[in-house]
């Protein structure tokens, strides 16, 4: 398959086998936008399911319980605080959670003590974790802060690095499809919304543009002498450079997808839920969507922002004119697309290849 | 020695020698007995307890919560839990909040003195007095003559001359007021001998004491706890109840420098507006080149100040002096010199600079009507964590293990490469942690190790970058050498543009983000950085040194770069000659192109299939890109 692999890459890379991704980029682009519509109803209409971090209450693990029956747990309330609704899940293997709402300090100790008593675990295996009410908010009102900061200063950048705000625009739009897709996934399962998933939301801008800069910079090197030539237009040219970065984008996400895997399978079947296995469950959709958006939304929507631009639609009217009267140098596939990509020995040939004299025509 | 081979020998040195440095710095710090190989844990993988504190105005207050009232806060905390007796805690501010970790299962009378509110109070001095625990006083009604004032306080008791440092700050009106003992308060005690008071003494409950600075404050229960107190223990330098703000009050100076038995509260830290410390001027407006400490009192709190003030100032040593105590500490208590009725003091004496600003932000804190709001209380059980810390050791083993066999199946010997450049970057990373750890106090949490985890997957596709773009190269029909040399100038830019793109990511969200986010951005930023290092010292001077080995320059199967297998059948050589590898036609190496056309119209032939991809690859060199140049 390596092989394989690498056979395909050349094809794609000489232009011989591409993918009209730019070309069809209508589609993408529906697609992705009744992905959104999706993703943004299930949001507003079901909501997220956020932990204990966000609505406040107090949690207790017991780590190593011989029993998880949630008897014992739910009689150790009663006797404490008859008024709590606990919710009792199992973690893991042999790993208890206990949910509560908000409790009075003494009773937090007393109940520790009960719990470890009643499962005979010493207090030293209980974790206890009391939330105040506003302090979600205020996590969640930081975060939403560190977003937008985030972007402003991307969206300078990216302006500065590629010299075009519509490719920082591009790359920004990529990245909120990324970040809604992966929210709207957690609204549809019911995941519960941790800090710890917070961080892998983050975590998927940095992955996301990371993945869409790679791409573009492979646009930007393919189109940097776009108007000193006259084969290709802009769309073609960026079309290119997505396919000859394809294979480059297919083992970026599969290494970086490897391990992230390996903790979510290890989080999730060893260790239930925890910091890592949220961080990692946020991770693990928001890559794979992240590499998709790379290749299917950011650059299309690239070249759809930039087809805009008076000097590149001056450039495509004059290659698709040149086009029409036949006097472009390129080769026409059977089912009349042009081939676009580095001339293939022997393409290149025949009068048309001979430098024009002035005054003739 | 050709240079390119020199400067890639060059970067391999360098590199080897900061890793060298690293690893010398940290055995350096093992052996000293002060580091420790591994980083050290925080709280979430280690066990422990976890508070996290916000600051909150009592509502109706205007005043701001400014970033020295939070670290005056962290200072009072770390106070108390020092006093407390629990070890390695970690005080720190996030953003406006204030995060609290204890090592193990403190019991709840640590959190509740975490989170308990301070308090500022002025109470007038009765008795200063060494800081030890004193002998006892005798019966104050046996010997009331000599006791208590110069008695106990024989080496302590401050002279009023400003030379005795802190001590004997003095308080002068802004403006100078200097009327003297005009006014109908100075109580027949204020010039009465000091044996006055101790006569009202023992159980003698009933005198009422006629003002704040009476000795008969100094009852019983006082004098009690006066001797008995122990400034020289750092239990009672931090967190210690206020007393009843009612009756007399005795509590150590700060670092244990003396103490002070003290009447009941004449002002609270809600009367103080503000303070702030600069160079002191003398009247005529000149710097003395000393430093004070001006301190602003609103209008209750300056008729208040105005009495005391004209009170103490006819009182001997050291009544005439008045404390001021933060959260059971004596923070400073100055000489009164002067009346004061205009609410605006200065304390003046042998500060230093930051003396007088420690002095001033603690005022101010104490000014700020404060409480502290729990916002999480987490307690992390300790098998709990060590368990978390090596199933995600685990995952992260697993992970890299199936990235180095992706590698090698991907790139063949090329992924030795990159399991190299992993492996050093690993090393790095741990490295620099481990003296981050003993440096500067950091201390690797769950969510850092989340980081490490997901930053070998953006590490790993620097490699890729590059080792794609040296395929591409190879593609165009360059040697490899030349592919090396191309693919590195364009690598090395996305290289650097992806690579700031996530350090960008990393430098904001710990900059912005509260809790576990911080511990998570860290790593990350770091491994980016590293990355860098690693491509730039390592991973491409290595394919430097590499492209001229005969095993990789050939294009042996094995090597991940095979011409053969990137589409290119054939190097051009010039002359018409062409050199072919593939092992049916490597015969033909050194035919012209007429005698290759022939060989591979007979190939076509005998294998139609297999030469139909080869067929569109004439042997000729490619013609350069037409859209690049």
């Amino acid at each position: 398959m390596s092989a394989n692999l690498a056979t395909w890459g050349n094809k794609l890379h000489s232009g011989e086998k591409t993918y009209p991704i730019v070309q069809y980029s209508g589609r993408f682009f529906i697609a992705s936008a009744i992905l959104m519509l999706v993703a943004l109803g299930l949001l507003l209409g079901k909501g997220l399911n956020p932990g204990i971090d966000f609505t406040g209450g107090t949690q207790y693990v017991l780590a190593n319980v011989s029993d998880t029956d949630s008897g014992p747990a739910e009689e150790a309330i009663a006797a404490i605080d008859p008024a709590q609704e606990p919710r009792i899940s199992v973690l893991g293997d042999n790993d208890l959670r206990v949910q509560l709402g908000v409790l009075e300090d003494a009773d937090q100790q007393a109940l520790g003590d009960a719990l470890a008593e009643a499962y005979g675990v010493p207090l030293d295996d209980i974790s206890f974790d009391q939330i105040g009410p506003t302090w979600g908010a205020e996590v969640g009102a930081k975060a939403l802060q560190a977003l937008v900061i985030f972007l402003l200063l991307v969206f300078t950048v990216i302006t500065l690095y590629f010299r075009a705000w519509r490719m920082a625009a591009a790359a920004i739009i990529a990245l909120l499809h990324d970040l809604l897709f992966t929210v709207g996934i957690y609204a549809l399962v019911g995941f519960e919304v941790t800090p710890a998933s917070v961080i892998g939301f983050l975590t998927i801008l940095g992955y996301s543009l990371y993945d869409t800069v790679v791409v573009f910079d492979k646009v930007k090197e393919n189109t940097q002498d776009l108007t000193a030539q006259s084969r290709y237009t802009y769309a073609e040219l960026a079309n290119l450079a997505v396919n000859q970065t394809l294979v480059r984008s297919i083992n970026t996400s599969i290494v970086a997808l490897l391990p992230v895997g390996s903790i979510l399978f290890i989080g999730s079947f060893l260790l239930g839920a925890g910091t890592l296995s949220d961080i990692a469950l946020a991770l693990f959709v928001g890559m794979a969507v992240g590499t998709y958006s790379s290749v299917f939304v950011a650059t299309p929507l690239e070249v759809a922002l930039r087809r805009r631009e008076a000097r590149i639609q001056e450039h495509t009217a004059k290659v698709l004119a040149l086009r029409e009267s036949g006097e472009a140098d390129v080769v026409v596939h059977e089912d009349g697309t042009v081939r676009v990509g580095a001339l293939q020995p022997g393409e290149h040939r025949g009068t048309k290849a001979q430098p024009r004299r002035k005054g003739r025509h | 020695m050709s240079k390119v081979t020199k400067s890639a020998r060059k970067s391999l040195i360098w590199l080897g020698a900061i890793v060298v440095a690293i690893f010398g710095l940290l055995s350096a710090g093992v052996l000293s007995g002060n580091a420790s190989w591994t980083p050290g844990l925080a709280l979430d993988l280690a066990g422990g307890r976890q508070i996290i504190l916000t600051p909150v105005l009592t509502e109706g207050s205007d005043q701001q919560i400014e970033q020295t009232d939070l670290e005056q806060a962290v200072e009072v905390i770390r106070n108390r839990v020092d006093a407390s007796g629990v070890a390695e805690a970690e005080i720190t501010t996030q953003g406006s909040n204030i995060v609290v970790a204890l090592p193990g299962n403190p019991p709840q009378s640590t959190i509740d003195l975490v989170s308990q509110a301070a308090q500022l109070q002025f109470r007038p001095v009765l008795v200063v007095g060494d800081p030890g625990v004193s002998t006892p006083i005798p019966d104050p009604s046996a010997s009331p003559s000599d006791e208590p004032t110069p008695g106990a306080s024989a080496g302590a008791t401050p002279e009023p001359s400003p030379s005795a440092s802190e001590v004997a700050n003095l308080v002068t009106g802004t403006e100078t007021v200097t009327e003297t003992g005009a006014s109908a308060t100075p109580a027949p005690e204020a010039t009465a001998e000091p044996t006055a008071a101790p006569t009202a003494a023992p159980g003698d409950e009933t005198v009422e004491p006629e003002d704040p600075s009476s000795f008969a404050w100094l009852d019983e229960t006082l004098l009690e706890e006066f001797e008995s107190l122990n400034c020289l223990d750092p239990e009672n330098l931090g967190g210690r109840s206020m007393g009843d703000p009612d009756v007399g009050y005795a509590a150590c100076a700060e670092f244990g420098l003396a103490k002070l038995a003290m009447g009941p509260v004449e002002i609270e830290g809600d009367d103080l507006d503000t303070a702030t410390s600069g160079p002191e001027t003398s009247q005529t407006g000149t710097l003395t080149g000393r430093y004070e400490v001006r301190l602003q009192f609103n209008n209750e709190g300056a008729s208040k100040f105005g009495d005391v003030t004209t009170r103490l100032l006819n009182l001997e040593q050291p009544r005439n002096q008045f404390a001021i105590v933060l959260d059971g500490v004596v923070i400073s208590y100055p000489v009164v010199n002067n009346r004061i009725t205009n609410g605006e003091a200065s304390i003046t004496g042998d500060f230093t600079q930051e003396q007088a600003e420690q002095l001033a932000n603690q005022l101010r804190f104490g000014a700020l009507p404060l409480s502290l709001e729990v916002q999480s209380n987490q307690q992390i059980s300790a098998t709990l964590g060590a368990d978390q810390l090596e199933k995600g050791l685990i995952a992260g083993m697993i992970g890299l293990f199936l990235v180095f066999l992706y590698s090698l199946f991907q790139y063949r010997a090329l992924g030795l490469v990159t399991i190299a450049s992993l492996i050093i970057v690993g090393a790095t990373t741990f490295g620099v942690i481990s003296l981050l750890s003993w440096g500067l106090g950091y201390r690797l949490s769950l969510a850092g190790v989340a980081g490490l985890i997901i930053a070998i997957g953006v590490t790993a596709d620097s490699f890729i970058v590059y080792f794609e773009r040296i395929r591409d190269e190879l593609r165009e029909g360059r040697s490899l050498q030349s592919a090396v040399d191309h693919a590195w100038r364009r690598a090395r830019r996305t290289i650097l543009a992806s690579d700031a793109v996530s350090l960008l990511a990393a430098l904001t969200l710990y900059a912005l983000a509260v809790g576990g986010v911080r511990g998570f951005a860290f790593t990350l930023g770091l491994t980016t950085l590293l990355d860098v290092l690693v491509v730039f010292l390592f991973t491409h001077p290595l394919m430097v040194l590499l492209a001229r080995t005969s095993f990789f320059s050939e294009g042996h199967r094995w090597s991940g770069l095979d011409p053969r297998q990137l589409g290119r059948e054939a190097l051009y050589k010039g002359r018409g000659r062409v050199r072919t590898g593939t092992a049916a036609t490597a015969s033909t190496d050194g035919l012209t192109l007429a005698e290759r056309k022939a060989a591979a119209r007979r190939a076509k032939v005998t294998t139609p299939d297999a030469s139909a991809t080869d067929a569109s690859q004439s042997p000729l060199g490619t013609e350069p890109k037409g859209d690049s140049r």
